[in-house]
């Protein structure tokens, strides 16, 4: 079984074995199919229109499915390797071990955001960014510079206490757990911490830097506390909701697979830790 | 995963985004006065959603009318349909950046796809610091 650990507690040797899987899918091409379905659907997702993968309820569920593809192709590589996940609330300054040359690489510079160290900087001659909307076939980061701070653990509680799933009209404007988790309304988080990291981080193609599975690993384990927390609620709407992915319909690009399929995580893989469930009385009280 | 879902969507986009826009673009036109004086509720233009300038050294073009000619050369495949749509275009050296409207009417662009900007102005001269001199891509 898959554990997804957090990146921070990573060995030496599991840093390079993920690194290597991540190299290997990009030498093959396979990587950058990735980048174009994400790209794909986030030009296409609209607020009064088709939105399955972005501003909609199957955000989440649809990045799980994403997430798990994208491991699977890892595992093809090494079937050792896991994704794991990037606590922002906890390393959140880009002194963290995960911005180190032996890891992701730092920040860019300043003259043109390019990426100078690590295993994906241009220079190393393995990272082309070839699914781009400009001539920039470099990565590039800013860490810091668009928006100065990641959420805090108190935000990230804030909205991880909201009971209602998502709500009507199920699109960037919603009240509701979906959308405050993906950042459209209030705190902001998910789309926050895009927008911290910068360069292809912050635009469409923004699988070109590999923390982008982390911090979508994070996504996904907190929609797991926020299940934990909260055994009374679930996936919202339930059914016949244009334009909107509901609990029993499939999702494209896959077609047959369900929000409700996704639901449960540990059919697939396990955190290192595991969200425990709130007992009956203070999920009671939480309606 | 399947090849053809990049173009598949954006077609999807394409057919989204002018919905939305010419309900919006149709509520203008209803306010602008009686249906005697229709060049006038055409030609007044907002300066945040149609623009012609030079930033930072590069043309940055906005439009919002239906049936705009910016892109009649470059988007023939999709000439007809925007013609019977509203439409936000915005160029960079000629080059069209993808953007889109949410719902609370602030704008972001592929450009910058997690932050939002509040006039398609602000989006254009935004995405021309981020781009620091780079060419735009083609879309799809």
């Amino acid at each position: 079984m898959t554990i997804r650990k957090n990146q921070a507690s990573l060995t030496p040797e599991e840093k390079r074995a993920f690194v290597a899987a991540l190299l290997e899918l990009k030498r093959t091409g396979r990587y950058d199919r990735f980048v174009t379905t994400h790209n794909g659907f986030i030009m296409g997702d609209t607020d009064s229109g088709d939105r399955v993968g972005h501003r909609s309820p199957s955000f989440l569920p649809w990045h799980r499915r994403f997430l798990l593809e994208f491991e699977a192709a890892l595992q093809e590589v090494d079937p050792a390797v896991a994704l794991p996940y990037w606590d922002w609330t906890a390393d959140r300054t880009a002194r963290s071990s995960l911005w180190a040359a032996d890891f992701l690489g730092g920040t860019g510079r300043a003259r043109d955001g390019q990426v100078l160290d690590g295993p994906f900087a241009y220079a190393a001659g393995k990272w082309e960014i070839a699914v781009r909307v400009d001539g920039r076939s470099y990565l590039r980061r800013a860490l810091g510079t668009g928006v100065a701070q990641l959420p805090t653990r108190a935000e990230v509680d804030s909205v991880l206490a909201m009971p209602v799933y998502d709500a009507a009209p199920w699109n960037s404007s919603s009240g509701g757990f979906r959308n405050n988790l993906e950042g459209w309304r209030g705190a902001n988080l998910h789309n926050r911490v895009h927008v911290w990291v910068g360069g292809q981080m912050a635009t469409g193609v923004s699988p070109n830097d590999p923390v982008f599975w982390m911090h979508h690993a994070f996504i996904d384990k907190l929609w797991a506390d926020w299940q934990a927390l909260h055994p009374q609620s679930t996936y919202l709407p339930a059914a016949g909701t244009p334009n909107v992915v509901d609990l029993h319909d499939t999702m494209r690009p896959w077609n047959d697979v369900t929000p409700a399929d996704m639901l449960d995580h540990r059919k697939f893989y396990t955190f290192d830790t595991e969200p425990v469930p709130a007992p009956a009385g203070a999920a009671a009280s939480q309606r | 995963m399947p090849e053809d879902s990049t173009e598949l969507t954006r077609r999807r986009m394409l057919l989204g985004t002018g919905g939305t826009l010419a309900a919006a673009g149709l509520a203008v036109l209803g306010l602008a006065g009686p249906a005697a004086e229709p060049a006038r509720a055409t030609e007044a233009t907002d300066a945040e959603t149609d623009f012609d300038e030079t930033y930072h050294g590069r043309r940055i073009r906005g439009t919002s009318a239906a049936g705009d000619q910016l892109l009649s050369a470059r988007r023939k495949p999709h000439a007809a349909r925007h013609q019977n749509h509203g439409s936000q275009t915005i160029l960079i050296d000629g080059q069209e950046l993808h953007a889109m409207r949410n719902a609370d009417g602030t704008w972001i662009s592929v450009i910058h796809h997690y932050q939002t900007f509040g006039s398609p102005r602000a989006l254009a001269r935004a995405a021309v610091i981020e781009l620091q001199g780079a060419s735009l891509l083609p879309l799809g």
